[in-house]
């Protein structure tokens, strides 16, 4: 019983926070590319944040209830109908047997989540429902499959304002075990530089265009592989930076210019291809004190959520709403 | 491959995801067993600040909670810990296991071991024959999970990746810079190709999804294509024909 799919994008994969522990094996935690949106869809449906849900890149699909259920929308914003009527994302919503979604385009942002009551309830795999593609963990959702959910509860018709974070802008960084193998105008440039998402990204790593010189080493002389993390920012030998993403490998033979603070992870990873990003150093003490703030801020997430009150057919300015609607501190 | 460097051990941050403490600039037997060694002393000692730990080629890497620990209080306790003694020539920690893992060297599954038995100066039956005589250090484990780099051959073989990638299949034995590889996943790579095992790396629907662990010994023995492919058919384990024991 569940979310029957009958059509849907080429790029769905149910995932959760993925998998911790692994390090030593070679296995990077992978799960959802923007934990953020588990959080958020976890307080709209008053579940743990642990629960699997169904991530979905550029478009969603076309699903039926074969049960009374309850989904939530976060992430990146795509075009949502439900029986023929427009709904509202950031939002939850009931479904009864036999109701259909539809979900897709993109409106804004990159990864958008699909999330039901009692979460996706398929059998884990070490320890997680995450799909990993790149090391055969999962699959990627079908036509044809089944999403099997958990208990229902009565979470409903309830909203959660979100942050900006699916339109790229600046996102800070820390400096880390190799940025000090760049010199300090080089950094510096690299902070003055207005960089582009590359249409050439993935949950691996997401590649940022730049015009001008590259950011290469100057020392030129290579380095041992290395453990890296998911927001290490990556040189290669040409200059080029990539962002290393959530299903990057665990260790990596280029240098590192700094890392993405977990704040603003979700929103590299959001950033449409095409939009502006730029990075700015920060200490490893304000970036302590801002991540200190953000998970205050994520402890209190389910009082964010209110009633969605008015009613979705009166609304003109539908998706803007709930969009553009109180952005949050420390996002 | 000796070096000495007195700006090593360094200790540096990881983004704020944990410590890394790198034992030498560049490759080194050393340096392996130094970062071996240290992760299972840090390990002994179960601070509570450690979610996991891992070591890789020259390095240890402590994953810590850096917005809840302070960085600088963390990286005065590792480095007390280093200075306890000189960890290049610290043994290697307990309780790993040597590994003997059957690999053919037929021809038709070895396509380059002619090419690399000749960057490495050798006859291919003497290159085929070194292979299989010499114990390997898992140095690390990665590019896959459960995937070894193990070594280190004698200095002959240091020979270069080649730039050209070649496609190899699971469990394939691959050579270059005086380390071995068994493949995870049918995979281009630069390595070069010298062999083959039914060696599963990485075993996901089993309780001991990776079965090696860095620091264990590897040691290849030499058998027939029809043996490797009779060991395939029958051993459900994923080990492909391998056994281990304590050393």
């Amino acid at each position: 019983m569940g979310l029957v799919v009958h059509q849907c994008g080429p790029a769905l994969a149910i995932q959760d926070m993925g998998r911790f522990g692994y390090l030593a094996t070679g296995m990077m935690r992978g799960g959802a590319a923007d934990t953020k949106a588990l959080h958020e869809g976890a307080a709209l449906l008053d579940q743990s944040p642990d629960c699997a849900a169904l991530e979905m890149v550029g478009t969603g699909g076309t699903f039926e209830a074969t049960t009374d259920l309850c989904i939530a929308l976060t992430g990146a914003a795509m075009r949502t109908i439900l029986n023929g009527t427009p709904i509202v994302w950031n939002a939850s919503h009931a479904m009864q047997a036999g109701d259909t979604l539809t979900i897709g385009p993109t409106l804004s942002g990159t990864y958008g989540y699909l999330h039901v009551s009692g979460g996706i309830d398929i059998d884990p795999v070490i320890a997680s429902r995450a799909a990993h593609l790149t090391i055969g963990l999962g699959a990627l959702v079908k036509p044809g499959d089944i999403l099997p959910i958990g208990p229902l509860t009565d979470v409903a018709n309830r909203c959660i304002p979100t942050d900006k974070r699916f339109e790229g802008g600046e996102v800070r960084i820390v400096p880390s075990a190799q940025t000090n193998r760049f010199p300090e105008h080089l950094r510096n440039r690299f902070e003055q530089t207005l960089f582009r998402r590359d249409p050439r990204a993935n949950r691996q790593a997401i590649r940022l265009d730049f015009e001008g010189d590259g950011f290469a080493d100057p020392s030129g002389l290579s380095i041992v592989s290395e453990i890296v993390t998911p927001g290490d920012i990556q040189i290669t030998g040409d200059g080029t930076p990539y962002v290393l993403s959530i299903e990057c490998q665990t260790t990596g033979g280029y240098p590192r210019i700094g890392t993405v603070i977990p704040s603003d992870f979700a929103k590299v990873v959001q950033t449409p291809a095409g939009r502006e990003l730029r990075f700015r150093f920060i200490s490893i003490a304000e970036a302590r004190d801002i991540e200190t703030r953000a998970r205050a801020d994520l402890q209190k997430i389910k009082t964010r959520v209110t009633p969605l009150v008015r009613d979705p057919r009166e609304m003109k300015d539908l998706l803007s709403y709930n969009l553009i609607s109180g952005a949050i501190a420390g996002g | 491959m000796a070096h000495s460097d007195n700006s090593y051990p360094t200790i540096s941050n990881v983004g704020l995801d944990g410590l890394l403490v790198t034992f030498a600039p560049s490759l080194s037997d050393t340096a392996n067993r130094a970062a071996l060694a240290f992760r299972a002393h840090i390990e002994t000692l179960s601070w509570s600040e450690i979610q996991e730990s891992a070591s890789t080629l020259v390095s240890a890497f402590f994953r810590m909670d850096l917005v809840q620990h302070d960085p600088e209080t963390m990286k005065e306790r590792i480095a007390a810990e280093l200075s306890i003694r000189e960890w290049l020539d610290a043994p290697l920690p307990e309780g790993r296991r040597r590994w003997t893992i059957p690999a053919t060297f037929e021809t038709s599954v070895a396509p380059q071991l002619e090419e690399a038995a000749e960057l490495a100066g050798l006859e291919p039956h003497i290159a085929q024959k070194e292979l299989c005589d010499y114990s390997l250090r898992v140095l690390t484990l990665g590019f896959a999970p459960g995937m070894p780099y193990s070594g280190y051959l004698p200095k002959h073989w240091d020979i270069p990746r080649q730039s050209q990638l070649v496609n190899v299949p699971a469990g394939a034995l691959v050579v270059a810079v005086r380390q071995l590889i068994i493949f995870a996943n049918p995979s281009p790579t630069g390595w070069r190709h010298v062999g083959q095992t039914a060696f599963q790396c990485f075993r996901p629907d089993t309780d001991t999804p990776v079965a090696l662990r860095p620091g264990d010994e590897v040691r290849l023995t030499d058998v027939s294509k029809t043996e490797l492919d009779r060991i395939s058919a029958t051993d459900p384990s994923g080990n492909g024909g391998a056994e281990w024991k304590l050393i």
